[in-house]
């Protein structure tokens, strides 16, 4: 299965509703200081649709947005151009540019995330239809970049929803709270020889 | 971009309709063609363009960022889409939807390829297309094809051709119309897509049906042709027609459209507008896009020449039984109720639904029946309330869903009873909000948003009036909550601010060394009666300070109108001098230091420029007709070559010798346009008026590329072999060359 198109979500754990019109600013901020090593090109605001992406930076090979999908608010980083690399690669790749920038959010407007759940979803139907059958033949290939990712933590790995219009999506939780921090630690640390 | 798009084809092929199949193929072969240097920018954007993909702002490579001007550097580096459009630039792709109607199945399409391709919204515009935003050209073929299989197409969706049929949402339920225009729209969208004789237009053409001249919310006066249905009696019975309008259109001069007949047959609708198509590519302008829609024409000839005209070209256009043969079966869409018909029962409803009842529910002619509004912000829609609503469509009716022309969806052939539930069904979605058709269902052109052309924000400033409108519709006098108000980026009023109420459309003006946003207010346009008259400018007002021109104007109107006075009469009574001097206090611009906010737009961070507006491409490239032929003999060429390399010898042969009788076709029509299009006749004509003439002829290689042809032609029967499927192949290359040549000889001499 040649998994491409991953987008990663991770939702903000701050508490009480948060107002989006600054990171309007602050998504354009990001493109005047060239901050991702992505081309990034514009800012697109759909805060009045209900539940919907929010504010968009959109970029040439991946978009951030502080998604509301499902009424949660998180950061979702949508990679839309090929990636190279094995797929343990490209999901552990996906993830730390999504923890990077959380963690960028954190220090430039005290937004808060939690590193206790993740959500990946394969923006894909044709090469990853949301069935059973998709999710089992992938879980030993997720397995080794969530163990990188949630280190020696046990997790949880689930289908959102059994719709087969929807995109494959998979909720993976900690079961012990975790930080973005120490994810992104995770992922930078050496991995450990077999 | 998509890995996947290489599988795609395969998947739904059984699934499209094969002429669709066929033109998307052609499409992909045009866009590797481009990638491959062998097809001129300009000819491939108006091609894109005729395939719905439209250019969308910074596509030039260039963002002002607020402090300075970035250059975005794309991987594809210099390679364009078209003049100034950088190929991996995102762009539009604009999704027709005749009349609007939509079933559950293609919202759901819609949804994936929104989530799959886009920004993860897709976006209803004002003439009940959708579009998607931020898309890669090279996806754009799986786009397409995904949409055919659920038979949609975006072919002519943009570009200088026949655009979207829209009509009114209400067709078929509605209280005061002849009868249901919808297979009129139908039939005459489906004739029209790909018409030879619809290819050749100096500029896009937009056509409107409405069900009735009162209360016509089709908009029939703003198009370049309008038709509205109306009925006769005739020997005892009812006989069907339309009144016929021509050259009406919006733009920065707005020209309502003229009668060209009162009663059209309705089986003499499709050939007489065809006959208006061929006056048009005939006599229309080409050179000059701002003077190239049909109103100039119609205006400069006056509509008694006009219609002259084209009634002299319909006495000669060879018989189509496509002209009648949807007649047949007019009754294939009518629409029937899923559940059956109860009333509202006055059972518990829940918080928000009466007020909701007042303005989102319309009744039906058929007793017992509504069609519901559900009202979309900004016309924007994310997939999973696509999904939610294909859902909603298939449990309260047989999926009768249409988009309007304001930005939003009806769901048709509710039961009463069901509304409550419906309205549930709707709040879960998000979907719930009242005030359909009041001045807080605000309809904007998407601007400074993705429009190359916007110069201020036009869903910016809407978003916010929606905003504070919203909070209080339900408590303002009903004489100002049924205003319409309406927004564009720009003087071309993709918003269609003419016929609002209250219109804005961007401009801007300079304070020091600064540009700041404003908006255009304009006065008195009406929506009703078909767009039945325009608003008028009342002088440029800073974009930050529109809502308080709403506040200001509406609290004057409700002050000082006459008993049942309108708005439109009252504007004309007070007159334009007393509303400017109402606003006047609202136009100086404080310098920058003690008022920023005025220097940025809405919803935007960056200090405000001009200086990211592009070329806009709503008018295409002017392409004629014989470049778009010679292009498709040229593509021939290389399908052959492609064929060839497959081991398919025959094929390839062939479509070598169909490469050049194109080519050859391409230059007949050039002088005799009804050429029949049959191999012999091509030849005949071709030797007559080219090669006789020695038009066709090289200066240094004489007759031979001629001699090419013809001596395919001959052979063209027996079987290929590897030898001679090569050579035809060059032959071909050569001949499309010196079509070429021709053509440029043709315009010298026509020049000279």
């Amino acid at each position: 299965m040649d998994l491409q198109h991953l987008n990663v979500k991770v939702f903000v754990a701050s508490p009480g509703p948060i107002d989006l019109e600054p990171f309007i600013g602050i998504f354009n901020n990001w493109i005047q200081r060239h901050l991702t090593d992505d081309l990034l090109i514009d800012v697109a605001d759909y805060r009045h649709t209900v539940n919907g992406p929010g504010v968009v930076l959109i970029g040439h090979a991946a978009n951030y947005s502080l998604d509301q999908t499902d009424g949660r608010l998180g950061l979702l980083y949508s990679h839309k151009a090929a990636l190279m690399g094995s797929i343990a690669d490209r999901l552990c790749e996906t993830m730390r540019a999504t923890l990077l920038a959380c963690r960028r959010l954190e220090h430039e407007n005290g937004l808060k995330f939690s590193g206790s759940e993740v959500q990946l979803t394969f923006n894909d139907r044709l090469l990853a239809p949301n069935t059973p059958k998709t999710l089992e033949a992938l879980r030993p290939t997720l397995q080794e970049p969530l163990e990188r990712l949630y280190g020696q933590a046990a997790y949880t790995l689930n289908r959102i929803s059994g719709d087969p219009r929807e995109r494959l999506t998979l909720s993976v939780k900690s079961v012990t709270p975790i930080t973005v921090t120490t994810l992104l630690q995770n992922l930078a640390a050496e991995r450990m020889p077999a | 971009m998509k890995v996947s798009n290489a599988l795609w084809r395969d998947q739904v092929l059984n699934a499209m309709p094969p002429e669709l199949a066929h033109e998307i193929d052609i499409f992909e072969t045009e866009l590797l063609l481009r990638k491959q240097g062998k097809l001129d920018e300009k000819l491939f954007a108006e091609t894109r363009l005729r395939r719905g993909a439209y250019g969308q702002r910074y596509d030039n490579g260039q963002r002002w960022d607020g402090k300075e001007t970035q250059q975005l550097a794309y991987p594809s580096g210099e390679l364009t889409k078209g003049p100034n459009t950088l190929w991996d630039a995102p762009g539009m792709l604009r999704i027709k939807i005749p009349y609007g109607g939509l079933n559950a199945r293609q919202l759901e399409v819609v949804a994936e390829l929104a989530e799959e391709y886009s920004d993860g919204i897709a976006h209803v515009t004002t003439r009940q297309d959708f579009q998607l935003h931020f898309i890669h050209i090279d996806d754009t073929p799986t786009i397409m094809r995904r949409l055919a299989a659920v038979d949609i197409t975006t072919r002519e969706a943009c570009g200088n051709s026949v655009r979207n049929v829209t009509a009114c949402p209400y067709s078929g339920v509605c209280h005061t119309e002849a009868f249901d225009v919808t297979p009129y729209a139908q039939a005459l969208m489906r004739f029209l897509l790909g018409h030879p004789d619809v290819q050749d237009f100096g500029r896009k053409f937009k056509i409107a049906f409405s069900g009735c001249r009162e209360t016509g919310c089709g908009l029939v006066n703003m198009h370049d042709l309008g038709a509205i249905a109306v009925t006769r009696t005739e020997n005892g019975g009812e006989r069907r027609g339309f009144e016929v309008y021509v050259g009406g259109g919006l733009g920065s001069v707005p020209y309502q459209a003229k009668l060209l007949d009162a009663f059209v047959p309705v089986e003499e609708l499709l050939p007489l507008t065809q006959a208006i198509a061929r006056v048009f590519a005939r006599l229309g302008e080409k050179k000059n896009r701002n003077r190239a829609r049909i109103k100039f024409l119609v205006a400069q000839l006056g509509m008694d020449e006009f219609k002259r005209l084209v009634l002299a070209e319909r006495a000669q256009l060879p018989p189509d039984p496509r002209w009648t043969a949807f007649l047949d079966d007019v009754s294939v869409l009518d629409e029937k109720p899923l559940r059956p018909v109860a009333a509202l029962n006055g059972a518990p409803a829940p918080d928000g639904f009466e007020y909701w009842l007042t303005t989102n529910v319309y009744p039906q002619k058929q007793a017992g029946y509504v069609t519901v509004t559900v009202t979309l912000p900004l016309g924007d829609l994310t997939p999973p309330q696509l999904r939610g609503l294909a859902d909603i469509a298939r449990r309260f009716t047989y999926e009768t869903v249409r988009a309007t022309v304001e930005q939003n969806l009806v769901l048709r052939w509710i039961s009463e009873a069901d509304l409550p539930h419906l309205y549930g069904a709707l709040y879960a979605l998000g979907l719930h909000q009242a005030g359909a058709g009041t001045i807080a269902d605000v309809t904007a052109c998407p601007g400074t948003d993705t429009c190359k052309l916007g110069i201020a924000s036009s869903r910016g400033l809407a978003g916010e009036l929606t905003r504070q409108l919203a909070a209080q519709v339900e408590t303002l006098d009903p004489a100002v909550r049924n205003l319409r108000l309406k927004v564009s980026g720009c003087f071309n009023s993709c918003g269609q601010h003419h016929v609002a109420d209250l219109g804005f459309y961007g401009v801007s003006r300079h304070a020091g060394n600064y540009t700041v946003p404003h908006f255009q207010v304009m006065l008195g346009g009406q929506w009703t009666n078909n767009a039945g008259s325009y608003g008028l400018p009342i002088g440029a007002v800073p974009a930050k300070r529109i809502p308080e021109v709403v506040t200001r104007i509406t609290n004057r109107y409700i002050q000082d109108r006459q008993p049942d006075e309108s708005f439109q009469t009252f504007i004309q009574r007070i007159g334009k001098a007393e509303i400017k001097q109402l606003l006047d206090d609202l136009t100086p611009i404080p310098p920058h230091d003690l008022d920023p906010t005025l220097y940025t737009d809405w919803r935007d961070a960056r200090e405000f420029t001009l200086g990211d507006r592009g070329e806009g491409e709503c008018a295409g490239e002017i392409v004629s007709r014989i470049d778009f032929d010679l292009a498709a003999a040229e593509r021939e060429v290389f399908e052959a070559q492609v064929l060839l390399d497959k081991g398919e010898i025959q094929a390839a042969g062939e479509r070598a010798y169909a490469a050049m009788l194109q080519a050859a076709y391409a230059l007949v029509k050039e002088q005799f346009y009804a050429a029949p299009n049959q191999p012999d006749q091509i030849i005949g004509e071709f030797r007559t008026r080219f090669y006789n003439t020695k038009l066709f002829w090289d200066d240094y290689a004489g007759g031979k590329f001629g001699h090419y042809l013809f001596h395919a032609h001959e052979h063209a029967r027996e079987p290929y072999t590897v030898d001679t499927t090569r050579r035809r192949i060059e032959e071909a290359q050569l001949v499309v060359e010196a079509a070429h040549s021709c053509y440029r000889r043709l315009l010298k001499l026509k020049n000279a």
